[in-house]
């Protein structure tokens, strides 16, 4: 097919171009921007009214002028080629290889916008994930083809913690471990290097596919970097077979791209002049998670993001928990403590699961044990919290063991080596020592049948 | 009417020029892939047209064909069980045909119209009707009793076909009415946006009962009546919603799941048809209706979800069933409404939201009502009551109910279940705020209660509610000086006040016991817990150590009287005796100086 090309560019404005005098273009057709010194950058059809286009321009508008491009529309929308040598590769921003190694030859091509999944179809999520650490396995157990975010804040440890998870990552009685899909949206060269480096290290880059957009790249590529990154994904899932784990960092950097965006275009601004519509485009990439039935595969979520000011209630790390299943919340305060992975158990929860979790899945007092300790943990915190303004003098004995326990909890179940990979009965054997420090008639959330069998009283 | 040709496209705003003789409100289709709109605003020769899909591909120049008709629900038998998008396409069909994604421009009746059901005639022929008159039944689900009714506008002398089985677009009648002979099918058809006709609204006066202490017992919701469910994410909205679904004692839901997760649809899908309704022990799908339109579904169509299943729910509430509409959530459908104003480019309210916001929500909810159907039942008398509930969730970002979706909610809903992250976050569910949270049914329901329970309803109620707002003042206190501070008086409504959190209100929506408790089972609870205050009271007047009676033995048991099985009141009157003897000793061992 001969494309026409154009050079009638009207104006240029932030990110994106108005063309005019086109003919025959669609909403949401992909178009091919060609420098006069020869580069290429590739465009998304955001408006069109009458022979008017609007463009978007991935790779940002720097350098482009009213005389030096020539635009051509390419009849359908960005796709990503794909075939099972993907894995083990790494690809920029724009879905091209930068690891040196030889250029894909697709067996197919996707539109990277996917289709929504019938609620029809979907298959609900069950098989527990043990991905080696406590405070998830044993209080917040992920699943396959759970959304599970890690909301983080600048300079906490979330990019150790989403490495740990990828290389650990297993389903017990289960001998493959997951691909890992990573996309990174606006990171810092270290850090994705770091990912990087990691999966090289541990081989676990055979079974991964990697997309780096860093910070100094285009930030409206990032637009694409997680669509491009979900379409491998459910390309590996329900075309190969593969369970699929995949890290989407840092969905704040993506959130400010559609801001840009959207200010450019001089849309009514939403709440810290994000658009309106952030919740539904959010979704139409979380929603991607999810297991389907007849296909082997699953895909589970993790996305990253780091809360501006620490601020839950910020619009992105808002509208995330409205749509994931749940959040891992990492504390400042446990970080500095020294406590790694500082994941803060209390506000941290996963919704789904109690489908997962229990005899023949995990072990029969994981849920009573799971409530327990949370219960006692957010016992001891309420009594230390009371101590520092009235002094421990006002605390009862007992309420002084609940804040014994408390500090044992941060220090031997929640924190743990970086290349520690605990088993999930390691993860409960150590709830039940520390639940020894305190009275059995205490832990009322513990039925008798699993107290009889597994509670034992310490001596300190 | 004319063929007209795409002329601007912007996400799922369409416009067109050239449709003359389409109304506002008509439906089009759109492009080549003949996706389904509705046109919402006409400007001279300029149509605005809302695309229920994703519009990728649509480009100017293409056509734009005209439907003549609004944006209409079909209603017959097969609607219970089922599951439809927001604009009423057969999810579970389109998923056998077309696999696991939603594809574009799917074109498939919302009912199926092979299937045969078994048509009883209520009427003989040479009767006259008219409308709303049942007309026969339907055996549609072992739960429900389909009733089939004379359509809007057809009276006359009827002929009506025997009983049996019928597909849906077979004649079950004919009328003939003063401008001719009309048929009447099993099948009819209703534009979701005119609310269905009633004899006549009366104020609601029983209660829905949800076997949900906080909610039965604090804050109760009328059959026909309107409440709000606002609160932040992971608040348990949507489990308020699922435990109402599936115990309420309305006899159709209709749950609409508005721009949420696909994997709560599932998981809806996949337990209904296992629970069984606890009076029939039927499975509880036989009764519900499901609507999805999930986040990432096409936002127009989110917009019109909501009036797919009202006007279905309005449907069964015409046969003269209790019907119940959960919408999780009102506020994706607001931000649904937002996105088209903002395309339209409509002068904005607060927060970009459309200033019609307050009076759609409004309009919506006015859809509820306790009231009397149109027409004569199969026995041929007149006055059928039915009721329609409206549930709706509302999601205000960052919790701030200030924000116009909740404020707006706020002032037309009756009932208000405020869910507060604190309390979620110490996970007492149903996270509902006792202290801000309100319901004006508490009279209504406090009467109906009154006759079937006895007295006392509403004074525990109104007892209970002082001892919490009396412990939230004194919170402030402990946290700066301690609980020993307090006087023993105080230490004993702390207590209390724990006893009623703890033991009554915190109710687990997943342990298969405490799931539901009925009414009479929720008055026994409360009235236990108030008895040993009353007695503890009076012990701590004669000088007993409010610690002492903190430490009481019985204090275990009504931890546990949420485990007491249905009907037991033998439990009751144990614990009750127990209170008394226990309470009477302390007061013993203080007289005598222990
Ligand atoms: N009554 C209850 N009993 C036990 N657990 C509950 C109850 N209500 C809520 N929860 C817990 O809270 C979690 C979140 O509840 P839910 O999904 O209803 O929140 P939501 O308010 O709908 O959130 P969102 O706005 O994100 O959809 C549930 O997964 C469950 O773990
Ligand atoms: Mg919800």
């Amino acid at each position: 097919m001969v494309f026409k090309e154009y050079i009638t560019v009207k104006d240029i404005f932030g990110p994106l171009m108005l063309i005019e005098g086109v003919e025959g273009v669609t909403y949401g057709e992909l178009a091919e921007v060609r420098l006069s010194d020869g580069q290429v950058r590739r465009g998304r059809v955001l408006e069109i009214a009458d022979s008017c286009v609007l463009v978007q321009v991935f790779e940002g508008t720097m350098g482009l002028g009213r005389d030096n491009v020539r635009v051509k529309f390419l009849g359908k929308g960005l796709e990503i080629g794909v075939s099972p040598d993907i894995i083990g590769r790494v690809f920029d921003g724009a879905g091209r290889t930068i690891d040196g190694g030889p250029n894909i030859i697709p067996e197919k091509r996707l539109n990277v916008n996917g289709s929504p999944i019938n609620p029809c179809a979907r298959d609900y999520p069950s098989e527990f994930i043990q991905t080696g650490i406590s405070s998830i396995d044993g209080l917040n157990p992920l699943v396959r083809g759970q959304k599970l975010p890690i909301f983080s804040g600048s300079g906490l440890p979330h990019a150790r913690l989403a490495a740990q998870i990828a290389r650990q990552a297993r389903v017990p009685g289960s001998p493959e471990g997951f691909a890992v899909v990573f996309a990174a949206m606006g990171v810092t060269f270290e850090e994705a290097n770091y990912f990087i480096s990691n999966f090289q290290a541990t081989r676990a880059i055979e079974r991964a596919v990697v997309f780096i957009n860093l910070a100094e790249d285009p930030p409206i590529e990032r637009l694409a970097v997680p669509r491009m990154a979900l379409t491998v994904a459910e390309y590996l899932a329900y075309e190969l077979d593969m369970h699929v784990l995949i890290i989407l960092t840092d969905m704040i950097n993506y959130c400010e791209a559609l801001r840009e965006v959207s200010a450019a275009r001089k849309e009514v601004p939403g709440r810290r002049g994000y658009p309106g519509y952030l919740y539904t485009d959010l979704a139409a990439i979380y929603e991607r998670a999810g297991r389907v039935k007849g296909r082997k595969g699953s895909i589970t979520q993790i996305p990253i993001l780091t809360m501006p000011e620490d601020d839950k209630t910020h619009p992105v790390p808002d509208l995330t928990g409205y749509i994931t299943e749940g959040q891992i919340i990492l504390s400042r305060d446990l970080h500095l403590q020294g406590i790694y992975p500082p994941i803060d158990i209390l506000p941290s929860l996963s919704r789904l699961k109690d489908k997962g979790i229990g005899e023949g899945r995990t072990r029969e007092d994981h849920a009573d044990i799971s409530n327990q300790l949370y219960a006692s943990y957010a016992r001891g915190k309420a009594a230390r919290e009371l101590a520092v303004i009235l002094g421990e003098g006002a605390l009862s004995p007992l309420d002084l063991a609940f804040v014994d326990f408390t500090e044992h909890c941060n220090n031997e179940f929640i924190k743990q080596g970086e290349e520690e990979n605990r088993s999930i009965s390691q993860t409960l054997d150590i709830g039940w020592w520390l639940l020894g420090l305190l009275p059995r008639k205490d832990l009322k959330r513990i039925r008798k049948e699993y107290s009889d069998k597994y509670y034992r009283k310490r001596e300190e | 009417m004319k063929e007209g040709t795409v002329i601007k496209v912007s996400g799922p705003l369409v416009v067109a020029r050239g449709l003359t003789g389409t109304n506002i409100y008509d439906m089009v289709r759109v492009g080549v892939q003949k996706l389904l709109g509705e046109v919402i605003e006409i400007r001279s020769d300029e149509y605005s047209i809302q695309v229920y899909e994703e519009t990728e591909g649509i480009g100017p120049g293409q056509p734009v064909y005209p439907m003549g008709e609004p944006l209409s629900v079909e209603l017959g038998p097969g609607l219970i069980s089922s599951i439809f998008d927001g604009i009423q396409r057969p999810l579970d069909v389109i998923s056998l045909r077309l696999g696991s994604y939603i594809a574009r421009g799917a074109e498939y009746t919302s009912l199926d119209r092979t299937k045969r059901w078994h048509f009883i005639p209520a009427r003989k022929s040479g009767d006259n009707i008219r409308p709303g008159d049942i007309l026969g039944t339907v055996k549609e689900t072992a739960l429900i009793e389909h009733r089939i009714m004379v359509p809007q506008g057809v009276e006359g002398k009827v002929t009506v076909v025997a009983e049996d089985a019928y597909t849906l677009d077979d004649v079950v009648a004919e009328v003939e009415t003063s401008t001719g002979k009309v048929s009447v099918k099993m099948l009819q058809k209703w534009p979701v946006r005119k609310p269905r006709q009633v004899t006549k609204k009366l104020p609601p006066d029983q209660p829905l009962i949800t076997g949900q202490r906080v909610i039965d017992t604090f804050f109760p919701v009328a059959k026909g009546g309107t409440s709000c469910v606002p609160g932040p994410f992971g608040s348990g909205k949507t489990v308020v919603q699922h435990q109402l679904a599936k115990w309420s004692d309305a006899d159709i839901i209709v749950f609409v799941g508005c721009g949420e997760r696909g994997n709560e649809m599932a998981d809806v899908l996949l337990s209904f048809p296992e629970l069984k309704d606890p009076k029939s022990h039927e499975p509880l799908m036989g009764r519900t209706v499901l609507v999805a339109n999930t986040s990432n579904m096409p936002v127009a169509a989110r917009e019109a979800s909501i009036f797919t299943g009202i006007t279905i729910a309005e449907y069964y509430r015409d046969m003269g069933y209790n019907v119940a509409l959960m919408a999780d959530s009102t506020s994706r459908w607001a931000e649904a409404m937002r996105e088209i104003s903002c395309r339209l480019e409509e002068m904005p309210g607060e927060e970009g939201f459309p200033t019609y916001l307050g009076s759609r929500l409004a309009s919506f909810y006015e859809r509820s009502g306790s009231v009397v159907c149109m027409g004569s039942d199969a026995q041929g008398e007149e006055g059928r009551r039915g009721s329609l509930s409206i549930i709706g969730a509302v999601s205000p970002p960052g919790g701030d109910l200030s924000e116009p979706v909740t404020q707006a909610t706020l002032r037309t809903v009756k009932v208000f279940w405020s869910l507060d992250d604190r309390l979620a976050s110490q996970r007492h569910f149903p996270a509902v705020n006792w202290l801000t949270s309100y319901s004006l049914y508490q009279q209504v329901v406090g009467r109906f209660v009154a006759n079937k329970i006895g007295a006392g309803w509403d004074e525990n109620r109104t007892k209970a509610l002082r001892v919490l707002q009396r412990e939230s003042e004194l919170e402030e206190l402990v946290r700066l000086v301690g609980m020993e501070a307090l006087s023993p008086e105080d230490m004993l409504v702390m207590e209390t006040a724990k006893m009623i959190r703890e033991d009554f209100l915190h109710q687990n929506a997943y342990h298969e016991l405490d799931t539901y408790t009925s009414l009479e089972k929720q008055f026994h609870m409360l009235d236990v817990i108030l008895k040993f205050y009353s007695k503890a009271q009076d012990a701590v007047d004669k000088g007993v150590d409010p610690l002492r009676l903190m430490g009481v033995p019985v204090k275990d048991k009504i931890s546990n009287m949420r485990l007491a099985s249905e009907g037991d009141m033998e439990t009751f009157r144990r614990i009750e005796g127990d209170i008394a003897r226990q309470v009477d000793e302390l007061v013993e061992d203080r007289a005598v100086g222990i």
